[in-house]
């Protein structure tokens, strides 16, 4: 069955005390698809993201990856967790290891991975982001778009079936954020399944096969790039476009 | 020339008086002895006091910052309720750990420790003093080891996290490393401060080196040369500490980047 799921979020609901920051989502997406996240501040676009990694715990609701619901206690979490790569927006690279290090680390923890293997893989993985000269620097002798790129080859080393990336280059100078956007267009073009929350709308026309846009935790109005960005249904996300584009 | 004549007599008489004095206290019966063994027996109390400080303070430190970092919204049943509530339990029993150890006096804790809990024991004064310095100094290592995993970036956390790391692992891999090189400091002073807490181990009758000094004062009546001399040696191992603090935060200092 090609049209099951990858990923069915079911009524999701997370709760910061009496904040809503998601009221009930529904969701699915499909193996290979790119899925970008958009919509104004505080609207729980991180919080969606990190529930389905469960750095957030839901409150309510259930999340299939697999047909399997992760928020079942008898999920592992953790062997979850290693199917699903994240990018963060400050980058979250480890100070205190090298580049290789960083990109090792887990494979060679988790999988089990030889040395060997695991710098192999990092460098191959390095030499396609063109950071190879890079391996034994600190995280700290790099720029920001290099080290967004190191956090993405970084997760790709735990060979993960999906990709989130959370705001990926908000953190970075404008002259940075092409390099990192680039890194991931080639990343959806090998079939990665990803999802994006960014504001970078010219990613979401070419790149996103489904635009999602979100407000006050609930999902508005989505769409393919095309019809989402032509036509836009909803007054708030006319309101939102026409803020952002 | 009288002068200088009746400075060099005082002088000659000063001087005896001084080498017979230092006979005395240290040459004298090899009352050097006492300050030596002393030393040895300070030195052996602070080494394994440290040991167990920092095992208890690394794992008092690490259930109460993981306890003020967790999350506890959303219910929770079976297994996981159980987990929720042992932490609870655990949290609590180390909380009153380090209000009671911080609220009273190591002498007062050392005291308990050998004539109450250990009172029907023939346990040994050193044995004694290690648990004694160890359970206290655990409190004060704890609060730097907290302070230090608090002071780490919460999305170190939540990298480690979502590449699959385990909780453990990844205070063991990232958080613990990191935290460890910004808390050295106050580590090594923590470590000072134990060394010469270790000074009043002569309450229970231990033969440290302040002790070692007092015994010589006492058989001597000479109070000024052994004290001196037990006052210079801990500040020469202390000296001795600070330099290897010292070098090891440049060493961790270097490769920090
Ligand atoms: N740990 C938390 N505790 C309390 N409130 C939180 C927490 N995390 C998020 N929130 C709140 O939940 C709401 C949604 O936050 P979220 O970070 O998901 O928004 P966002 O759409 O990602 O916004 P931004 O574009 O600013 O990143 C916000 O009102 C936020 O303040
Ligand atoms: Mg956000």
């Amino acid at each position: 069955m090609t049209t099951e799921a990858l990923i069915r979020v079911e009524g999701l609901k997370k709760h910061f005390g009496s904040l809503k920051a998601l009221d009930g989502i529904d969701l699915e997406l499909r193996k290979g698809e790119v899925t970008v996240i958009i919509g104004p501040s505080g609207s729980g676009k991180s919080t969606l993201l990190r529930s389905l990694n469960l750095l957030e715990r839901p409150t309510e609701g259930a999340i299939y990856f697999e047909g399997v619901n992760i928020l079942d206690p008898k999920t592992n979490i953790n062997l979850h967790r290693q199917r699903m790569g994240m990018v963060f927006q400050h980058f979250n690279l480890f100070p205190h290891m090298t580049i290789l290090r960083n990109m090792t680390l887990a494979p060679m923890k988790l999988l089990h991975e030889t040395p060997a293997a695991a710098t192999e893989e990092a460098m191959r993985l390095l030499d396609r982001v063109g950071l190879q000269d890079r391996a034994n620097a600190y995280p700290s002798q790099l720029s920001g778009g290099q080290k967004q790129r190191i956090a993405i080859v970084r997760a790709l080393c735990m060979h993960p079936d999906v990709m989130l990336f959370d705001e990926p280059t908000s953190a970075l100078d404008p002259e940075m954020v092409g390099e990192v956007l680039d890194v991931m267009q080639n990343l959806a073009r090998e079939g990665m399944t990803m999802i994006v929350v960014t504001h970078e709308m010219g990613f979401a026309k070419e790149v996103a096969n489904r635009v999602i846009f979100m407000d006050e935790g609930l999902i508005v109005e989505e769409g393919t790039p095309k019809e989402f960005f032509a036509h836009p249904q909803n007054a708030r996300t006319r309101d939102f476009l026409s803020k952002v584009l | 020339m009288p002068m200088t004549e009746s400075f060099k007599v005082w002088f000659m008489e000063w001087y005896a008086s001084i080498a017979q004095k230092f006979y005395g206290c240290f040459i004298e019966d090899e009352r050097w002895r006492f300050l030596w063994d002393g030393l040895l027996v300070t030195l052996e109390v602070a080494f394994f006091a440290v040991i167990i400080g920092v095992v208890l303070g690394f794992l008092v430190a690490i259930v109460r910052a993981s306890y003020d970092t967790s999350d506890f919204s959303g219910k929770a049943t079976g297994w996981r309720r159980l987990g929720r509530g042992v932490f609870r339990v655990a949290n609590w029993f180390c909380k009153l750990y380090l209000t009671v150890i911080r609220g009273t006096p190591v002498v007062v804790q050392l005291l308990i420790i050998y004539f109450v809990i250990f009172a029907s024991f023939d346990v040994d004064k050193v044995l004694a003093a290690v648990i004694a310095f160890g359970v206290n100094s655990g409190a004060y290592v704890a609060e730097i080891v907290r302070s230090g995993i608090m002071s780490i970036d919460k999305g170190q956390m939540e990298a480690g996290r979502s590449l699959g790391f385990n909780y453990i692992q990844t205070m063991w891999y990232i958080i613990v490393p990191q935290a460890f090189k910004n808390i050295l400091p106050a580590l090594g002073n923590e470590f000072i401060v134990l060394l010469k807490e270790t000074s009043v181990s002569g309450y229970i009758a231990l033969g440290d080196l302040t002790k070692g000094g007092d015994i010589i004062r006492g058989r001597t009546f000479e109070a000024l040369m052994p004290l001196f001399a037990v006052a210079l040696i801990y500040l020469a191992v202390v000296m001795v500490l600070s330099a290897g603090v010292n070098k090891l935060e440049r060493r961790l200092r270097s490769s920090d980047h």
